[in-house]
């Protein structure tokens, strides 16, 4: 009996495909009507006919691409598409500064573009033959290529270009071996470390603390019984709702020189007025604050998860609750707490709120970069060294962290709890768990408590308690003009522009993440791990790299972005995209596969599967997805602050400006009305859509991340 | 190695042509070049252990895996490379598979719309397929609102809408009650031979396989090891596996001495004449339905042995009987009289009603 030859599995569609031609049309008229370039102006057609050549294979090779999708040449059609958009880019970065950023026209056309390449080549018999997959997973892919991995390489290049733009190879070297970056003399009783030490210090004392921290409260909660269910409530809303400085702030305002502890211990037991605050210490309690919850999240879903079974099992065996602890719960706790520790270390790297606020002498990567770019020693060169360094220490640990607890994959396996009564901890530990996770409550709360009073008093920095409304009316005052009201506080610009921008910015982030989780957990084609791979990847890049890599990247055509709205609402979007691809993931977990199967066999194309059943379905996920990048973008700093302008500026922005400035009790009073603002969208949310149905999973995605 | 398939004579068109079909996981072969056919009209069951690969096979007819070697023909047409929603195949699931936020009359009209059918015309075949299998009230309900069965029938009544060329049945029964079973299994085949549908059926219960089809085919290991109709499988398995896998069997190795049309076959000592089946002198192994088998008294019967163990079953008596060939499974109709435990007593049975296999 001859074996036939194993061919390789796959799918063809065989009816004729209605779809590629009309978006290759679509893609023709965006070239004739649709205004090119981001200044408006003629469209590509009449640009071409008066003058620029270079538009001309574009034209030509679109009207081709038409064709060959009419007449269903499917090998035609996708190298002509390809071809146009290749042509396109290369014609544009070619044509540099004299150039013509892309616009209205260029978008639409090179996306249906990409679009008919990729349909055309699912025909072929790549993705399983199903080009509705094909084609979310090539634009998806091509966009992220565009607006990550471009950016951030180009960012990462211009270390080897001097400030004259000649390409020097060894100002690399220069740029990335300094002391300045390396030095470890503070270790050794010099004064000051290199930056990258300074960081990785600071990472890793962050790390270790949030992770103990987490731990102590998780068992508290654990083990408590459903008593403390209130507090894993509280800890999952908290980083969502808090801006990145709002700790910092409260720090300061309880600390500082001024601050209002240190007033009372200097009044009261006679311990000097000082400045310990500003350094490390101070940004370390600030990121153990605000870190801790997350690794609570982690270890609180690891506790439930482990079967209290197995404890009961160890019990039954005659181990002590000491013992069990220690050779039960312990070792399955270990991935959970590598995870929690990594968390930590890579948000503590890539934090840039708290340490402008309180690093004082005490350099980090986030802030250096900052400085090179916005201050006075304006070194784009600089910039991008530093910025390599920061990249390379959190890529690491984002490696470590996916060698460690699985492969690099958004798919896990949920573990399910399940009954019979956790072991009960040793008593002297117990006791030393609550009182622990107790004081950091307390403190954290403290913290809110502050910021809330702050805006209402005259200078709580100060100590100068008078009520007053002042601050709010001297940022969100308003006037009636009539029926309707002028915004005359200095807040409110900035306010509006950024709930327009995050408003936008969601659905999108939404509609992307969400698809490419579909493509990911619903189907099996070549390069699905690749394109997984490329999804989770700009988790890893810190907001600072992400910022300072837009204006490196987009401050020249064909891709001019920078100083316009178009720029934040991209960066959001792409920095945000994990988020939701990892929500999606968890919510299409509960959706039985073979729904999906049902309808294929019932003659359903992908597209009407995704549509009248997978969507629908979805629906709390899309919800909580659109709130949770919405606050996201709301609460977003450390990329963005390269990013805003005096026209279009952002909340966030403004408030470190006014930080910077020394207006503390402005920028708490605008922090208050940030975060009542969205605790308001995130109750109303969830009495509209009742409670979310993701689970832990998803809500710890949602709570990493500035 | 068992050939994987006999030809059938079928006609060429209509119904399904499985050729040589292979699938692969990597360096797993799940389904190792099968080949059967499928007659209009007919009811085909693929049986066998999990595992064995009849639910790749029939993923395979439905389009839902692509296949990694052989063809694929339904109705005439090479449909290897048709994904599923291009294929003339709908499929009743394990699970139903019921759209949980649709109406039942929304779930069954969802194939019509599909291929671009109206709504109102949807939803008019729709109602003519949920009548005829008695849901006409049910139209507005909600899947979570209906019992196992009536899930199921809506499932049905879905896949019957578009009228396919064939309809797949993955283990539909195994989600209800087993009283529900039998009753649901005769509405099955007999809707089947009304409508002439061609239809295969996946199951691991061979009781159910028996019961509904026209022919069978027995798979293990990601091979056909036996097809044929019912009758064939039960009266003359080919090998050991299926001896033992379709009803209950003792199974007997010895030696079988052939003398012209008259064979004899020993073990353990004891001789007794058996059909000679065609079968030559040497080893071989006897199969025998323990139902074909009869405790008779000591002395009157071919086997001396001693009863170990008796079993009320109300509509039986199952016998354990230590003889010199092993321990026989005997069931007697006759449950009125048992016999005592540790008696001892003869097994008689008629030299025709055995199945000689090769060794």
């Amino acid at each position: 009996m001859a074996t036939l030859a194993f061919a390789p599995a796959v799918f063809v569609p065989v009816a004729r495909d209605r779809a590629t031609i009309v978006v290759a049309a679509i893609a023709m008229l965006a070239l004739v009507a649709l205004p090119w370039a981001l200044n408006w102006g003629p469209s590509a057609l009449f640009r071409a006919l008066g003058g620029q050549t270079a538009l001309w294979p574009t034209l030509i090779a679109t009207l081709v691409c038409l064709v060959c999708a009419w007449r269903g040449f499917d090998r035609a059609t996708a190298a002509v598409a390809l071809f146009a958009v290749a042509w396109t880019f290369a014609a544009g970065f070619a044509a540099g500064v004299a150039g013509t950023s892309f616009g209205l026209g260029a978008g639409v056309a090179l996306i249906a573009l990409t679009i008919c390449f990729a349909r055309a080549v699912a025909r072929r018999g790549y993705f399983n033959g199903d080009a509705t997959v094909a084609a979310i997973v090539v634009v998806v892919a091509v966009l992220l290529l565009i607006f990550i991995f471009f950016p951030v390489g180009k960012a990462l290049v211009a270390a080897v270009f001097d400030s004259q733009g000649n390409f020097v190879p060894r100002l690399a070297a220069e740029r990335l071996l300094t002391p300045d970056i390396w030095s470890l003399a503070c270790l050794t009783g010099g004064t000051r470390c290199g930056v990258a030490v300074n960081s990785a210090m600071l990472a890793t004392i962050v790390g270790i603390g949030s992770t103990l921290l987490g731990l102590l409260l998780a068992l508290v909660v654990q083990r408590g019984g459903q008593r403390y269910a209130g507090v894993t409530k509280l800890m999952s809303i908290l980083p969502i709702i808090t801006p990145p400085f709002v700790i910092a702030l409260a720090l300061v305002v309880l600390f500082g020189r001024t601050g209002l502890v240190t007033g009372l211990l200097d009044t009261w037991f006679g311990i000097p007025r000082s400045r310990w605050l500003y350094g490390l210490p101070g940004v370390t309690i600030a990121q153990l604050i605000t870190f801790s919850p997350i690794a609570f999240m982690i270890l609180n879903g690891a506790l439930a998860a482990i079967s209290p079974s197995l404890e009961e099992a160890a019990q039954t065996l005659r181990a002590s609750r000491w013992r069990v602890f220690r050779t039960v719960t312990w070792p399955l706790l270990r991935p959970a707490l590598a995870n929690a520790f990594l968390l930590g270390f890579v948000e503590s790297l890539a934090d840039f709120a708290n340490p402008i606020v309180l690093a004082g002498n005490f350099d980090v990567l986030s802030t250096k970069i900052f400085f090179a770019v916005a201050g006075a020693q304006h070194d784009p060169g600089r910039a991008a060294a530093l910025a390599t360094v920061l990249l390379g220490l959190t890529l690491i640990a984002f490696w470590l962290q996916q060698r460690w607890i699985g492969r690099l994959s958004y798919v896990t396996v949920t573990g399910k709890g399940d009954g019979g009564v956790p072991a009960q901890l040793p008593r002297p530990f117990w006791l030393a768990c609550f009182g622990t996770a107790g004081l950091w409550i307390v403190f954290t709360l403290a913290c809110y408590v502050i910021i809330l009073i702050g805006g209402f008093v005259k200078d709580i920095g100060r100590g100068d308690m008078t009520l007053t409304l002042h601050h709010f009316s001297e940022g969100f005052g308003f006037a009636w003009n009539g029926l309707l009201p002028t915004f005359t506080g200095s807040a409110w610009d900035s306010f509006f522009t950024t709930i327009e921008v995050a408003a936008i910015a969601a659905p999108l982030t939404t509609i992307v993440g969400l698809l490419s989780a579909y493509v990911i957990t619903r189907h099996r084609f070549t390069g699905r791990r690749a394109f997984e791979f490329l999804t989770l990847v700009s988790f890893a890049i810190p907001g600072t790299v992400i910022g300072v890599a837009y204006i490196v990247a987009f401050n020249v055509a064909p891709l001019e972005l920078t100083g316009g709205m178009l720029i934040l609402v991209l960066c959001f979007v792409f920095r945000n995209m994990p988020v939701g691809v990892r929500a999606g993931v968890a919510a299409l977990a509960q959706i039985d596969k073979t729904l999906d199967e049902a309808s294929s066999t019932l003659r359903a194309s992908t597209t009407r599967t995704l549509r009248e059943v997978i969507l629908p379905l979805l629906r709390p996920a899309i919800i909580a997805t659109l709130v949770f990048s919405f606050t996201h973008a709301m609460t977003a700093v450390s990329a963005v602050i390269f990013l805003a302008t005096a026209k279009y500026n952002l909340a966030t922005v403004y408030i470190i400006g006014r930080v910077e400035a020394g207006e503390y009790p402005l920028a708490i009073a605008y922090s208050t009305v940030l975060i009542f603002f969205m605790l308001a969208v995130l109750l109303l949310v969830q009495k509209l859509v009742g409670e979310t149905r993701l689970g832990r999973r998803a809500a710890t995605a949602f709570a990493t991340g500035h | 190695m068992t050939p994987s398939g006999t030809a059938m004579e079928t006609t060429t068109t209509g119904g399904v042509v499985f050729d040589g079909v292979s699938k692969r996981y990597g360096n797993v072969t799940a389904v190792d070049y099968v080949s059967f056919r499928v007659a209009p009209g007919e009811l085909v069951t693929l049986l066998g252990p999990s595992g064995c690969g009849k639910t790749t096979t029939l993923r395979m007819v439905a389009g839902l895996e692509a296949v990694s070697g052989g063809r694929v023909l339904i109705g005439g047409t090479d449909v290897t490379l048709r994904a599923a929603n291009e294929r003339d195949v709908s499929m009743v699931f394990q699970s139903y598979a019921l759209f949980p936020h649709m109406t039942v009359l929304e779930n069954v009209a969802y194939g019509p719309i599909s291929m671009r059918k109206s709504r109102p015309e949807a939803r008019e075949l729709a109602r003519a397929k949920l009548s005829m299998l008695g849901l006409a009230d049910y139209e507005a309900r909600l899947p979570s609102e209906l019992s196992g069965g009536q899930q199921q029938r809506v499932a049905v009544a879905r896949s019957l809408v578009l009228e396919p060329a064939v309809l797949l049945f993955d283990e539909p029964l195994s989600n209800l009650d087993a009283k529900l079973r039998r009753r649901v299994r005769e509405e099955i085949r007999e809707l089947q031979q009304s409508l002439s549908l061609t239809v295969i059926y996946v199951t691991h219960d061979q009781e159910e396989a028996l019961a509904v089809s026209d022919r069978v085919i027995v798979m293990e290991g990601g091979r056909i090891a036996q097809q044929g109709t019912p009758h064939d499988l039960y009266d003359a398995p080919q090998s050991r596996f299926l001896a033992d896998f379709i009803g209950d069997a003792n199974l007997v190795d010895g030696e079988l001495t052939v003398h012209g049309a008259v064979a004899t076959f020993a073990a353990g000592g004891v001789a007794a004449p058996v059909r000679a089946d065609g079968r030559s002198t040497g080893p071989a192994t006897l199969a025998v339905r323990p139902q074909r088998l009869r405790v008779v008294d000591a002395g009157q019967g071919v086997l001396p042995g001693v009863c170990k163990r008796v079993s009320y079953l109300g509509s039986r008596i199952e016998y354990v009987v230590a003889t010199a060939w092993g321990e026989l499974l005997v069931f007697d109709p006759d449950a009125r009289t048992p016999r005592p435990r540790d008696a001892a007593v003869s097994i008689a049975f008629d030299p025709d009603a055995v199945i000689v296999l090769p060794r």
